[in-house]
């Protein structure tokens, strides 16, 4: 468990991890500059998936970009999805009733869970370990098909709308919620007392992978990236959106910023997560899912509008640029993991490449939400 | 609002030495043809509406002087974006900061630029990670970032010569 080495000058060869490997997970291509087995220099090479989500956002009415926003983060969508109905509601003044605001606030923090177990199971086998990604996959499939059940859709949800929600949620949905809890209770135990402690993944990341709190600011890191270094920042607590000021739910927060502090995290808000569904499902209002005053067509004032919403992988932002018009005359996407990887290049000088890319696994990179 | 914010607050309008009134609005409503004008300054915005606390404009000459003054405070950098205002043939940069500890408190700091030659001294020395920002700018805007270390094409093509998100942009 040592600290970073530094180098001698010495003879070195350049290594390409990616663009098309397994441990990237997706399109990314990491140009790195080796001395043996320690890396010199890397340089992160981006673009490989970048569809110009921005200039669609552009040429499309409101309602056409709906469906875009899930083609960036196709593990936790619906966060995405939520900013995007957000800026666009705070921006032309439309009132979310209640039960909408309920029912988006509960399906979040479900793909929130799916999300994250599916970052568990991949990275515990990115380290090597493979049965944890089976089990954590079945639970998986539970969210996935409440979630089916209510938005049409596995993975790309276009759930929400300008003013709330494409349908109602039924009893079905409660009821097979509420069975979920205490099941994904009792698997986050087995998932404590399987991984957790096991000696082979702590050496891994026990005290390996630093990125302290100062360079998180520096490079405007958020989520469980910057929870893991000991700042405790969640937009969901510090700029409350949605309802979200109506649940009661803790951050976690660990201050030994390694790649363990990061996977504590995650595992912990899973928890929070559950608990929020309880008060969700607990004090879910009766009424309509969309507003009954909704303009036809959707046309901002002129101005420039900003949306932060906390996603799984970290603080998610709109920018809204309108000038009146059915059409946005700018849509900035601030994604979360693209600072969050930003700050890879710095942080992995010197370290091991095995370790490097156990640091990598951390910080749940989803591509196509980097490239956009 | 905490006593930093208020610091941040009147350290930011000491920039502007001698304050104009800040105007937001069309100095006239007929003015079709140019699109939103506004006087350097500080403005406050309500949070409710915009999702930003202060908004600063300034010129690009000033930029670096209130990039420092944020980070003095402790905010981290959230993005970095473009707006092209081809009617008043201006590029416009945006930055966000914000806070860890925020009681709500995001600072948009905007500057302009002629698009004929857009050129914005880079804030990559104070903040690393305007690095990416600066460079995705660059490749949707073409607005160049001086003195940035590494301004080539991040999400484009690496032989990208073209700049996507301009408003005559002909794909």
């Amino acid at each position: 468990m040592s600290g970073p080495i530094h180098i001698q000058p010495g003879e070195t060869f350049t290594l390409n991890v990616g663009p098309q490997h397994p441990a990237t997970h997706g399109v990314l291509r990491v140009k790195m500059e080796m001395d043996g087995e320690y890396i010199v220099k890397a340089e992160t090479v981006l673009g490989y998936i970048h569809r110009m989500h921005e200039l669609m956002g552009e040429n499309r009415t409101y309602p056409q970009v709906l469906p875009n926003l899930s083609r960036l983060d196709y593990l936790g969508a619906l966060g995405y999805t939520h900013g995007h109905v957000l800026v666009i509601e705070r921006a032309a003044g439309i009132e979310v009733p209640e039960r909408a605001e309920y029912i988006r606030a509960i399906t979040v923090e479900l793909n929130r869970i799916a999300s994250h177990l599916f970052w568990f199971g991949a990275f515990v086998m990115d380290l090597g370990g493979f049965t944890p990604l089976m089990y954590a996959i079945e639970d998986r499939e539970y969210i996935l098909d409440i979630l089916e059940a209510v938005t049409g859709s596995r993975l790309t949800y276009c759930y929400y709308r300008f003013g709330g929600l494409y349908n109602d949620v039924d009893d079905d949905f409660i009821s097979a919620t509420r069975a979920f809890i205490p099941r994904m209770r009792k698997q986050l135990k087995k998932y404590d007392a399987l991984v957790t402690g096991n000696i082979i993944f702590r050496k891994r990341l026990d005290g390996i992978g630093i990125i302290p709190a100062e360079m998180c600011r520096k490079y405007g890191a958020t989520g469980p990236v910057s929870r893991g270094a000991g700042i405790d920042f969640d937009v969901r607590k510090n700029e409350p959106y949605s309802v979200y000021s109506e649940f009661d739910f803790d951050t976690p927060v660990y201050h030994e910023c390694d790649s363990l502090a990061r996977y504590k995290v995650r595992m912990d808000e899973m928890e929070q997560s559950l608990r929020i569904i309880e008060q969700g499902l607990d004090k879910l209002p009766d009424g309509p899912i969309m507003p009954k005053k909704k303009p036809k067509l959707i046309k901002p004032p002129k101005g420039d509008y900003y949306q932060a919403v906390e996603t799984a992988r970290g603080s998610f932002g709109i920018r809204l640029v309108s000038d009146g018009s059915k059409n946005a005359y700018r849509f900035k996407l601030r994604s979360p993991t693209y600072s969050n990887m930003s700050l890879f290049d710095e942080a992995c000088e010197g370290m091991l490449i095995m370790d490097a890319l156990a640091m990598m696994g951390s910080l749940d990179l989803v591509i196509p939400e980097i490239d956009r | 609002m905490t006593m930093t914010n208020e610091s941040v607050k009147q350290a930011l309008r000491d920039l502007f030495p001698d304050p104009v009134p800040v105007v937001d609005e069309p100095a006239s409503e007929d003015a079709e043809e140019k699109e939103e004008t506004r006087t350097n300054g500080v403005l406050e915005r309500d949070h409710a509406a915009y999702g930003y606390d202060i908004d600063v404009q300034l010129d690009p000459g000033e930029l670096l002087a209130a990039v420092m003054i944020v980070d003095k405070a402790g905010f981290f950098l959230e993005s970095i974006t473009g707006v092209d205002w081809i009617k008043n043939d201006q590029l416009e940069a945006v930055y966000d900061f914000s806070r860890y500890d925020f009681d709500t408190c995001r600072i948009v700091i905007r500057t302009r630029t002629p698009r004929s030659t857009p050129k914005i001294p880079t804030i990559s020395k104070v903040y690393p990670g305007a690095g990416w920002h600066e460079r995705e700018t660059h490749d949707f805007f073409g607005i160049k970032f001086d003195g940035h270390p590494h301004l080539v094409p991040l999400l484009l093509p690496e032989d990208a010569d073209f700049h996507p998100l301009l408003k005559d942009f002909k794909p």
